[in-house]
C-alpha cells in the first residue's frame, strides 16, 4: 500500500515488476491516495505526503500480532517477516503451549512454558541459538 | 524558473505557501494528530478499503475480507521505489 493511483501500481507491476516477478506481482497493490489509512497505523508522514515502511502482521482474527516501520532510505528483510509469520503461525498451532525463544526459525528447539521452566531455560536453551 | 529536484526516496509533494493559516486551522492540525498510531499488538488492526491493482484488474479490497487468513499488510514510500 502507498500514496500511488490504481494507475502508476499498473504501470509499476506491468513494466518493471513483471520483469523481476513472472507474471507480476500476486497479491493486490492498494492504494492509499491522501494517507488516510497509513495515518491511522501511524506510518503516514504528513511532511513528506508518503508513507514509511511499515510492516504489519494480522492474524486471522483481525489482530495485530507484529509491526515493523523503518525511514524510507533502508529496505527491509523480507527472510526475519517470514520468520516471524511461522512462529506466529506455531504459536498459535499450539494454542500457546509453544514458545519460540530468540533466535528461532523452523526446525530449532521451542520452549513450553509453565512452572517446571521457571529458572531451568539455561539447561534447555544454549546462547548459541539466538544466532542463526 | 523552475528549480531542479533531486530524486530520492520520498515523493516530493506540494502544498499551501505563503503565511500560515489563522489559528482555528492550528486547531485543527492538533486534532488531527491525536489519531495517530492506533496500532497496539494483541489488538484488532484497524478495518480499511482501498481501491487496489491486481493481476491485470482494479479491485477494492476490505481488510475485513481476509478474516480467516493470515495477512502481511506492507506500507511503503513510492511505487518504483525498493521496498
Amino acid at each position: 500500500m502507498s500514496i500511488d493511483s490504481i494507475f502508476t501500481h499498473k504501470m509499476w507491476d506491468d513494466d518493471e515488476l513483471s520483469k523481476m516477478v513472472e507474471g507480476g506481482v500476486p497479491f493486490p497493490m492498494l492504494s492509499d491516495a491522501g494517507g488516510k489509512v497509513g495515518t491511522v497505523y501511524g506510518v503516514y508522514d504528513e511532511d513528506n505526503g508518503v508513507e514509511t515502511r511499515g510492516r504489519f502482521i494480522i492474524d486471522p482474527d483481525g489482530v495485530v500480532q507484529g509491526y515493523e516501520v523503518l525511514t524510507p532510505p533502508v529496505g527491509r528483510n523480507i527472510n526475519e517477516t517470514f520468520r516471524q509469520l511461522q512462529a506466529f503461525q506455531l504459536v498459535r498451532e499450539t494454542k500457546g503451549a509453544e514458545a519460540t525463544p530468540s533466535g528461532w526459525r523452523p526446525g530449532k528447539a521451542t520452549l513450553k512454558p509453565g512452572i517446571d521452566l521457571v529458572g531451568k531455560v539455561w539447561k534447555v536453551w544454549k546462547t548459541e541459538q539466538a544466532f542463526d | 524558473m523552475p528549480e531542479k529536484v533531486a530524486v530520492g526516496c520520498a515523493r516530493p509533494t506540494g502544498g499551501p505557501v505563503g503565511e500560515e493559516p489563522d489559528n482555528k486551522s492550528t486547531d485543527e492540525k492538533q486534532t488531527r494528530k491525536e489519531v495517530h498510531s492506533m496500532i497496539k499488538v494483541g489488538q484488532k488492526a484497524p478495518d480499511f478499503a482501498a481501491p487496489g491493482y491486481q493481476k491485470g484488474e482494479f479491485v477494492n479490497i476490505k481488510l475485513s475480507d481476509y478474516l480467516g487468513k493470515w495477512v502481511l499488510l506492507c506500507f511503503y514510500p513510492g511505487d518504483f521505489t525498493f521496498v
